[in-house]
């Protein structure tokens, strides 16, 4: 597993504590788990997630994702509805790993209160949690 | 360091099955027909299964081969924690093929049936004396069969009081078939965090209790090797609120002659034939999975069960308020046979004798290793103790690359990465088969591991290198699975 | 005490790990017990045995039992005696599977991994499934949970159940079922012997149909009318079993439309031991495979390439879901699939047609000789190696004439089924001899 200083935390999304982030666009935001998060799984094999259409509250579990040896739940950092899953993850769960950010986005909603992003935690905030 | 147990000789590879054979080989000798052929409906006649054909020879060589490629018990030390892999006796295994045991119907009239009958109440009478509790039963197939037995059993009973409740304490160091037997009866399990002495308090167990808590989950002496030195306290707490006591009986090696589990508070108890009682792993079961339990549980107890009629032994239904089954017939049979065996050939002192060596062996080890690796409790240990790879960080090697080096030894890795207390866990228990000569042996091992870590990390993140497949993909085989051929 | 064979520790070597370890005795390793939880008198069970005693005392036991063959057995009801190949039972004697661990550390478990990917593959073949578990613990236990996973998958509380599936499956399910809110609604068996689909119609909110075949009353039911009545539904159907032997000859629950294959494999090289340990084979298809329970192998490669055989998708398991597993399931019957994949082996696809079709030809003799000596066979149904007869009423009193003379003409169903008075449940296996049959319709007839 790496060092902090080893890892990416970008400016362009928010965070949760539970390691997910947000990247919002309109009302439309995408949703996935931080770098920390997929170092601290290891290699990637599955992930579980939910429908689309599916409403879903702050903080409810969104689905879960599997190492060989773990499995982590997804709490989704703001309300809304699911429009868009990524669903080449099915057979490549190691996008995740490889681009937790990018193509490893795993969940696209319908934001309820877009202003829910603003409870969220910017880089050094989150980076803060980390260390702390 | 005189020779290390573990070195390198020939084996043979071995394909898979599918990929021998030859159509028209046969291993199996037809019996003799002795009455003509009959018509079989056209809609429901299959083709048979697709199973290689292959020769005596092929099958013999296949399965020596194989085995060939297994650690086991006879080959070497597993001191794997709360497996309790202690030596298999093969007397045992003479007892259980006999054929008036391997022959009989479970359904025989009970008059021609009375060796086995007798055989499962006598045993169900020395596990009660063992555990010092009032009655068992034998039915569950193995520990979290007994466990899912042990919840049912909560249930019934709270639902006698008409009072059904919806929560079970689980401690930290709780194995993982304890909240998963809990949720199969509906129950929410509540984690309850051990103390910095490692155990359960009073105090903590107090915060969680209320009277929607059906009762408290533990094991004991618990899998930090420790014995819950505030169980009493506990049991008492839970008690008082209505609630009942489920002790996870696996480390019951560690207590047999010394402790009585009834004595403690316990209500419920289940004991592993396979770990305690010397019946063999099988490389993941059979196992056996008794419960034995005090007299307010005893009506709920599975049936039939088995009751002695002036000398004759029968089995009876007649307890209309048992839970039901858990098992078609009476449990493993198999497994009974070969723990009573071990019981009657051990006898009373011999049973305490072997608990005394289990600790004694296990404190041996603590005591020669405690320098060498960190160990998160420094107390008194049971039949096992815990160690972590704390001090190994700096080189950055984890414990699960010092434990593949040490098959490369010629040891079993122990118990990893368990309880979840315990970051790095290295869980160790010896057993009392173990020869002081083999535990100094391991002894050794483990510190020229350590010390590997220090000069050549790289030689550890690369082990195994002696065994006969090295470290394996086995992200590859979630996320792709291959599980037929 | 005398020195114990399985304790190898002398006075000499305790006296040196006491003084290692600062104790002063052996008592002294438990001083810091809390005093109020120590045992205070000896453990009141019987002295030790010498091995040669215990072997007296067992022998005893043993020879009290009523066993092939000074009896005549024609019974099954889920436990068969079949002949098993000396070369099974000698390895199965061989330590290294016996006395090994479950293969967390594959690097020294390829043995038994391998061994059981086989099991994984042959008993998906023999169930016509996609793949197959490392076991359960028993057919009772493998309907019960796979009547929970057909819950899970569908999402529905109701599940239908034939009646006659084994009663003793039934009541195993019914006690996993008690602390739950699930519903098991029971399906009758009709005049022919085969289950009452017809209640299926007015049932909309089923998870799963659940039925055996061949049945307990020994009749093979018709799989494909129940996979056509469940078409385009969500309800799953589980076939279970008791006797795979069948599919040697029949259509294998896969080739009929099962989602779920499961029952007991006690017949495949594994001894009746008085009904355990036994063997809860456990087949599905590859989209259920994350919410099936129990252990699975599979195939991967190592560092060097080399391929090897893993436990895979552990994540559904206890250790690592706890709570939110698909069982609770930990140690399973490994040894038993291994004894059930060696018999496979050795029989071979060959050998088990032809092992198959001549326990049918013994059962369809013993059937038509009954029938010719005017005994009533009610059930007309396609039957494998069970049946059943109806017996002139006050029967009870032959049976036992019979019992005296070594012979146990099968067993008797009013105890499972009380509107079956006089009915017998007869099972005849390739150990049973034409001269046994006759003899026992002679015996009968006297």
């Amino acid at each position: 597993m790496k060092e902090l200083n080893e890892l990416n935390f970008p400016d362009d999304v928010r965070y949760a504590e539970s390691h997910e982030w947000a990247r919002s666009d309109g009302d439309r935001v995408k949703v996935g788990i931080s770098d920390y998060a997929q170092d601290q799984l290891g290699d990637i094999v599955f992930i579980e997630l939910p429908e689309v259409g599916d409403t879903l509250d702050k903080g409810e579990e969104f689905g879960t994702v599997e190492s060989v040896k773990a499995v982590s739940e997804l709490y989704l950092p703001v309300a809304g509805e699911v429009v868009a899953i990524n669903d080449t993850l099915e057979d490549a769960p190691e996008k995740v790993n490889n681009s937790p950010y990018g193509d490893g986005w795993m969940i696209e909603i319908k934001a309820e209160n877009p202003s829910e992003m603003d409870d969220l935690l910017g880089n050094d905030a989150y980076l803060a949690t980390l260390k702390g | 360091m005189k020779d290390t147990a573990g070195t390198t000789g020939l084996i043979f590879n071995e394909p898979l099955l599918w990929e021998k054979g030859k159509k028209g080989r046969t291993a199996f000798s037809l019996p003799r027909r002795d009455v003509k052929e009959h018509p079989v409906d056209e809609n429901l006649k299959g083709n048979g299964p697709d199973f290689p054909d292959l020769s005596e020879v092929d099958i013999v060589r296949h399965y020596i081969r194989l085995s060939q490629w297994n650690f086991s018990v006879d080959s070497g030390m597993y001191p794997l924690g709360s497996c309790t892999m202690k030596y298999n006796p093969k007397t045992n295994e003479r007892q259980a093929s006999q054929p008036g045991f391997a022959l009989a119907h479970p359904l025989l009239p009970e008059s021609l049936s009375q060796g086995v009958l007798k055989l499962m109440s006598e045993m169900e009478r020395y596990l009660t004396e063992i555990t010092g509790m009032d009655a068992t039963t034998l039915q569950p197939a193995a520990g979290a069969q007994g466990e899912l037995t042990g919840m049912l059993l909560f249930y019934a009973y709270h639902k006698s009081k008409a009072k059904p409740r919806s929560k079970i304490l689980v401690p930290d160091t709780a194995h993982g078939t304890n909240p998963a037997s809990a949720s199969l009866c509906g129950y929410r399990p509540v984690l309850v965090k051990s103390n910095e002495r490692g155990v359960l308090s009073p105090q903590a167990v107090d915060e969680a209790m209320d009277e929607d808590v059906a009762g408290i989950m533990v094991t004991n002496p618990n899998t930090l090797g420790l014995f819950e030195e505030n169980i009493k306290a506990v049991a008492d707490i839970v008690h008082a609120a209505g609630g009942l006591v489920y002790c996870d009986g696996a480390n019951m090696n560690a207590v047999m002659g010394i402790v009585n589990m009834g004595d403690l508070g316990v209500d419920v108890l289940h004991l592993n034939l396979h770990k305690t009682f010397s019946s063999p792993h099988g490389g993941g079961g059979p196992g056996s999975g008794p419960v034995c339990v005090r007299k307010p549980l005893e009506p709920f107890l599975p049936v039939p069960r088995v009751v002695n009629k002036n000398g004759k032994y029968a089995l009876s239904e007649n307890f209309p308020d048992s839970i039901g089954k858990v098992h078609a017939f009476y449990g493993n049979v198999g497994v009974m046979i070969r723990a009573y065996s071990y019981i009657l050939s051990m006898g009373p002192e011999g049973l305490k004798k072997a608990s005394q060596l289990a600790v004694l062996n296990a404190a041996y080890i603590k005591e020669n290793l405690k320098g060498t690796f960190h160990l998160p409790y420094n107390r008194p240990c049971m039949h096992e103790c815990v160690f972590s790879d704390k001090l190994q960080e700096p080189y950055r090697v984890t414990t699960l690359d010092m434990v593949k080096r040490l098959m490369d030894y010629g040891f079993h890795p122990p118990t990893i990465y368990f309880p979840l207390v315990v970051p790095g866990a290295i869980m160790i228990e010896p057993t009392e088969t173990e020869s002081k000569e083999d535990i100094d042996l391991f002894i050794e091992s483990m510190k020229a591991i350590a010390r590997e870590a220090q000069e050549n990390p790289e030689l550890l993140h690369a082990a195994p290198q002696k065994t006969k497949r090295r470290r394996l993909d086995e992200t590859s085989a979630a996320r792709k699975p291959r599980l037929s051929g | 005490m005398t020195a114990m064979r399985y304790l190898p520790h002398t006075p000499e070597d305790i006296a040196a790990m006491l003084e290692a370890v600062e104790i002063e005795s052996l008592e002294g390793l438990f001083a810091h017990i809390p005093e109020n939880c120590r045992r205070k008198e000896a453990l009141k069970i019987p002295e030790y045995l010498t091995e040669w005693e215990l072997n007296d005392h067992m022998d005893t036991l043993a020879g009290s039992m009523a066993v092939s063959p000074e009896y005549k057995i024609f019974m099954g009801a889920g436990s068969y005696e079949h002949h098993t190949p000396s070369a099974v039972s000698f390895l199965l004697g061989r330590s290294e599977f016996v006395t090994a661990y479950t293969p967390y550390q594959p690097e020294v478990s390829q043995g038994t991994l391998q061994a059981i990917y086989e099991y994984q593959t042959l008993t998906s073949r023999l169930l016509g499934m996609e793949v197959a578990n490392a076991s359960q613990w028993d057919g009772a236990s493998a309907l019960a949970e796979a009547m929970l996973m057909a819950i899970r998958i569908s999402r529905k509380k109701a599940v239908a159940v034939s009646s006659a599936i084994h009663p003793l499956y039934r009541r195993v399910l019914e006690t996993y079922f008690e602390p739950t809110d699930f519903e098991i609604r029971e399906l009758s068996y009709l005049s022919d012997g085969t289950t009452d689909l017809s209640p299926l119609k007015d049932m909309d909110d089923l998870g799963a149909v659940a039925v055996q075949s061949p049945n307990f009353l020994g009749c093979m039911e018709n799989l494909g009318d129940i996979a056509q009545t469940l078409e385009g539904q969500k309800v799953l159907l589980v076939v279970c079993f008791s006797e795979p032997l069948a599919y040697g000859l029949y259509k294998s629950p896969g080739q009929c439309g099962a989602d779920i294959a499961c029952g007991e494999g006690q017949s495949l090289g594994i001894p009746r031991l008085f009904g355990g340990p036994a063997l809860g084979m456990f087949a599905t298809k590859m989209k259920y495979v994350r919410n099936m329970p129990g252990r699975l192998v599979g195939e991967t490669v190592d560092l060097e390439g080399k391929r090897g055989h893993v436990l895979t998708l552990s994540t559904r398991e206890q250790h690592i879901r706890r709570e939110k597993a698909t069982s609770n399931i930990c140690t399973n019957n490994s040894l038993c699939a291994l004894a059930a994949v060696m018999y496979m082996a050795t029989l071979g696809g060959s050998g088990f047609k032809k092992l198959a079709q001549l326990n049918y030809d013994k059962t369809e003799y013993l059937k038509n000789a009954l029938a010719r000596a005017g005994f009533k066979l009610p059930f007309r149904q396609a039957t494998f190696n069970e049946f059943v007869v109806k017996f002139p009423t006050g029967f009870k009193k032959t049976y036992r004439r019979l019992l005296k003379k070594k012979i146990i003409a099968g067993l008797p169903l009013v105890g499972f089924y009380p509107e079956l008075k006089d009915h017998y449940l007869l099972c005849v296996t390739e150990t049973i001899t034409k001269a046994d049959m006759d003899a026992l319709i002679q015996e009968i007839e006297k």
